[in-house]
């Protein structure tokens, strides 16, 4: 017994500490410098930020230049695939497009009431929007964390928290900011919470991701009235995110309401991020 | 073959582990891939894990630490975790070679079983208790069970390299 507690006190010793053939560091001094590394990143550390936000910068452009070849790969799959079904999506865009063409002239009358009335209760709080396009850098598919890195940063006055759209759709939102680049989380992130409104009931909800294209709802009233295929915005409440910002509409799955996402959060190539600039009276 | 050619050749095999590593970290395809969200595994797991064990001169622990923190600059999780995993695989699979007097790919691949479940638990551990990051635990217990899987599969192919870099060796 007490032998063998020798031998695997012995094993674990010689795994950990030594630093065996042609190996420089000692696993153990790895462990306790990612330890250290991990709370830097815990504490917030400020003053390593500019080293850590060049260094990420240079890492984006390399991990960019190493994927070209599975891009050009993939983006040929997709060509291919798009040819097989181009008659097939010609007929589904044709009915689309006669569709939006009576939306676009219903949206024309709203417009004009909507201008009308917010000249009627002297709103004069107004939002500078600018917005910016940006090339997806990297979308490492993870099931994990989804993300992307963009290639604007703080150069271009990115800041934490701006909204990022694809065709005018709501997609996610900038989490880290660094010189040349920035990473979006995207909606569909576990870790992201969005506050929406639901039209035509005006319910308010906080839409959560769940890994996939399908948000979840939550914090919505009990006795709300929603609908299938009712739509999701922006609510703005969050003060960041401007309102009325597309998401997505409503689907039901096994008797629970969910939110599906306009766009496909895994066909990201450019992007648009408003910028916001403070209210002013 | 050219003498030139032959030793480009022998050279790029006997760094193969570290190019596939940084390959595999680096870009931004993934093999901790999903199909249909549901196949999901981490080859970075099994290079790591395999050549420790097979042939550890070949894997350095500083680079292993290296790709780690270039893994978690790419897929934006706090910065060191992915070393910790990686370097916690390196420890395990340096102990089981240590306990170990003959090698076999069955042995290898039943041992990997609580090392990716120690590795994992230890990911999910840290990033919830202390980042506060929600991880579907569903998609890691499946990425493990698909990496152990895949071991095997993966293993052979790695032998067939190992015997090439090392012609004389039996394992």
């Amino acid at each position: 017994m007490e032998t063998s507690r020798d031998d695997f006190i012995i094993a674990v010793r010689s795994a950990f500490l030594k630093k065996g053939a042609a190996q420089r560091f000692s696993l153990l001094a790895l462990i306790i410098i990612s330890f250290i590394l991990l709370s830097l990143d815990f504490f917030k550390f400020k003053p390593i930020d500019l080293f850590r936000s060049f260094t990420k910068d240079l890492i984006y452009r390399g991990s960019f230049i190493a994927s070209l070849p599975f891009k050009s790969v993939n983006s040929s799959i997709i060509i291919i695939k798009d040819h097989f079904i181009l008659y097939e999506n010609y007929e589904k865009i044709k009915k689309e497009l006669n569709l939006i063409k009576t939306e676009k002239r219903e949206s024309k009358f709203l417009k004009t009431q909507n201008k009308e009335l917010k000249n009627a209760i002297k709103d004069t709080l107004k939002q500078e929007k600018e917005s910016i396009v940006a090339k997806v850098l990297l979308d490492k598919k993870s099931p994990f964390l989804k993300s992307v890195v963009i290639n604007k940063g703080t150069k271009t006055n990115l800041k934490k928290g701006m909204a990022v759209l694809h065709r005018g759709n709501m997609i996610g939102r900038i989490v880290e900011v660094n010189y040349l680049s920035s990473r979006v989380l995207l909606l569909s992130d576990l870790n992201s919470k969005i506050p929406v409104k639901i039209e035509p009931s005006g319910d308010n909800a906080i839409v959560s991701g769940a890994g996939n294209n399908i948000g979840t709802l939550l914090f919505l009233p009990k006795k709300s009235m929603i609908e299938v295929e009712n739509l999701v915005f922006t609510s703005g409440t969050d003060g960041i995110f401007n309102e009325g910002i597309p998401v997505g509409k409503i689907i039901k799955l096994e008797d629970n309401f969910f939110v599906e996402f306009f766009e496909d959060l895994n066909q990201l190539n450019y992007v648009n991020i408003i910028k916001y600039e403070e209210e002013k009276n | 073959m050219s003498l030139f050619s032959k030793n480009f050749f022998y050279l790029i095999l006997r760094f193969f582990p570290v190019l596939l590593l940084f390959f595999l970290v680096l870009g931004d395809f993934t093999f901790s891939f999903h199909a249909k969200k549901l196949v999901t595994f981490n080859l970075v797991y099994v290079v790591i894990y395999f050549w420790v064990l097979k042939k550890p001169e070949m894997m350095s622990y500083g680079l292993v630490f290296l790709a780690g923190i270039i893994n978690d600059i790419v897929t934006g999780f706090p910065i060191g975790i992915s070393s910790i995993d990686y370097l916690f695989l390196c420890g395990i699979a340096s102990y089981i070679r240590n306990i170990t007097l003959r090698s076999s790919l069955i042995n290898d691949w039943l041992a990997f079983i609580p090392a990716v479940l120690i590795v994992n638990s230890t990911h999910y551990a840290i990033l919830n208790i202390f980042f506060n990051i929600e991880i579907n635990h569903y998609y890691l217990l499946l990425s493990s069970i698909f990496t152990f899987c895949l071991y095997p599969l993966v293993g052979i192919i790695f032998n067939q390299i190992f015997n090439l870099i090392n012609p004389r060796s039996n394992d």
